[in-house]
């Protein structure tokens, strides 16, 4: 079983609608990890059936318990995230800035702060229109994104991925060279960087492979919208070429990728021409590298 | 100026690559034609802004987070550091304590708790700020270091520096992480208005209703302004009228905008309806701005 990450440092690079469409030509071997937890969109194009959903703990948040409170104040004292104010002569936690690191609720002298879990989000199990399964999930409004969540659905799908002989694990990373990039990069096999010609796309292309560095895994770069700025194509061709990373096609700039995602298509589906070769081309090599 | 507070405008997105840096950048360049203005990017993971401006460095720093250190000579092997910190950044290991900086969120409690002090807190480097000028525009951006996970401390400490050297300036922007979560709230929670920029797609729309969530759990004051308007349907604008958002304007979907973008050059002077849309963007964030305050 082989682990496929695309990510793109630079977020609106076409990352999913290229993930979401090697999916559907991986069919039943592919299992899916949408990854990408904070702005998860995978859903939009798989047709999931959210067979399995479970609540998603991580961390803590501290809790004061106003009857035992002796407003002794030593609990904002301690706080590194200014988490504890006092509103109305009560002391109150913002459960917002809080990290649950516990330091209040061990200086409160009456132990009236207590630290309870944290509700970090929800994450599915879902047959997919493919004819294989997705793992995803939906991070709380302003949780943690520390890569907890990500984990949990990377690992998720690897045990289905086992279980059920599946070839591959393609997973949908988030954008950012952050926790939750990190961790959806950790045991990958290989790495498909999609990025765009723009000076933005080449210098976020150039800092999370400098992260891809650091795992030592082995890459292959998509440009997309490759005919907006053929000199910066040119220049992203020739970085690809001094890391050793496969440059794997170009895409055009083309609208009907956005008419595709307003129908829930993937492109393969919408398009039969020259986009569908090039992105079933680039799936059928991305397959060979992660194996060799 | 009546009003000695300088107005802050984040600007931010749920999903990314809408728009948020051209937005950012345009708006900042467009105001500092007349005005004193600080643009400041806290996209820190992959700070873009600065691509599109040409200044002169007047500062830069290293940014530190405080993590714990162990001293070998004071500590007892109480054990009351590894019992302490919730993110299993301090264990033991036979007689030693060992620190993993990157688990460390600087909350001092294994640190403070140490009843043989021997755990003294030390600053770890985590990224880069610097400062630029151009005319009336001040340029600040945070940049983590690659390997850093933690983008929280960054952004807050960006933020101070701009707040203590900036203080005076009449208007900030905000160019802000894309997504919804804890780097997102950092980024925003002092803003007096957020205009969350997205584009008119079912990917578009989806995140974007993520980002309405978070703007309403902080109790800000935001709008909506659609990029590459015309391509999509017509669903984001349903949205907003259903919610009460308003649309502060709508960037048209066109090929040579993102030409521009592409080669790192500024779009609304060659656009006059852009610099129009501009123009009311400002006009509708001071007028919010003000009213909240009043």
């Amino acid at each position: 079983m082989k682990e496929i990450v695309v990510i793109s440092g630079k977020g609106g690079t076409g990352k999913t609608s290229i993930t979401a469409s090697f999916a559907m030509l991986g069919g039943a071997d592919v299992v899916v990890a949408d990854c990408d937890v904070d702005a998860a969109d995978m859903h939009l194009l798989m047709q999931p059936d959210y067979n399995f959903a479970d609540d998603f703990y991580s961390g803590e948040v501290a809790y004061i318990d106003q009857s035992n409170c002796i407003s002794c104040g030593k609990c904002v004292d301690i706080c590194r995230f200014d988490a504890i104010s006092v509103k109305k002569k009560l002391y109150v936690v913002d459960p917002i800035s809080c990290e649950g690191c516990g330091y209040c609720a061990r200086v409160c002298p009456t132990k009236t702060i207590v630290n309870k879990n944290r509700l970090a989000g929800k994450w599915f199990i879902s047959k997919i229109k493919t004819g294989s399964i997705m793992v995803h999930a939906r991070l709380g409004i302003g949780a943690d994104n520390s890569g907890k969540l990500v984990a949990k659905v990377k690992n998720e799908a690897k045990e289905i991925a086992l279980e059920e002989r599946k070839g591959f694990i393609l997973v949908d990373g988030s954008p950012g060279i952050g926790c939750p990039v990190v961790s959806s990069l950790s045991g990958a096999n290989f790495v498909v960087l999609v990025t765009e010609p723009s000076v933005s796309g080449l210098h976020d292309l150039k800092r999370v492979y400098e992260l891809v560095k650091k795992f030592n895994i082995k890459a292959g770069c998509i440009i997309n919208k490759a005919d907006v700025n053929p000199g910066k194509c040119a220049e992203i061709a020739q970085f690809l070429t001094e890391n050793d990373i496969v440059h794997l096609t170009d895409l055009p700039y083309d609208e009907n990728f956005t008419r595709a995602m307003v129908l829930g298509q993937t492109m393969v589906e919408y398009d039969h021409g020259k986009l569908n070769e090039l992105l079933t081309e680039s799936w059928e090599n991305v397959k060979k590298l992660s194996s060799g | 100026m009546t009003d000695p507070k300088p107005l802050k405008i984040a600007i931010a997105s749920g999903k990314g690559g809408t728009g948020k840096t051209t937005l950012s950048t345009n708006l900042a360049a467009y105001i500092a034609e007349q005005h004193e203005v600080v643009l400041v990017d806290l996209d820190v993971e992959e700070p873009n802004s600065g691509l599109f401006f040409k200044g002169e460095l007047i500062h830069e720093e290293a940014i530190f987070k405080m993590i714990p250190q162990w001293d070998e000579k004071k500590c007892t092997l109480c054990g009351i550091c590894t019992k302490v910190c919730n993110y299993h950044a301090v264990i033991q290991l036979g007689p030693s304590i060992l620190v993993f900086p990157e688990l460390c969120h600087s909350c001092y409690a294994c640190s403070e708790l140490c009843p043989a002090a021997a755990l003294p807190m030390i600053p770890k480097k985590t990224g880069m700020l610097r400062d630029f000028q151009t005319g009336k525009l001040h340029f600040v951006d945070g940049r983590l270091d690659i390997g850093e996970e933690q983008a929280v401390p960054l952004i807050s400490k960006t933020k101070k520096y701009v707040a203590h050297k900036y203080g005076h300036v009449s208007i900030a922007i905000f160019d802000s992480p894309p997504g919804t979560s804890c780097p997102v709230m950092e980024a925003t929670k002092d803003a007096d208005f957020v205009i969350l920029v997205t584009e008119p797609t079912p990917f578009g729309l989806h995140d974007l209703s993520l980002a309405v969530e978070t703007m309403r759990a902080l109790h800000k004051p935001f709008g909506v302004v659609v990029n590459r308007y015309g391509i999509g349907n017509d669903e984001v604008i349903t949205y907003c009228r259903e919610e009460n958002i308003p649309v502060l304007a709508k960037i048209p979907n066109n090929r040579k905008i993102a030409e521009l973008y592409s080669s790192g050059k500024l779009m609304y002077q060659d656009f006059p309806e852009i610099k129009k849309s501009l123009s009311q963007i400002l006009e509708y964030c001071v007028k919010e701005a003000k009213g909240g305050r009043a």
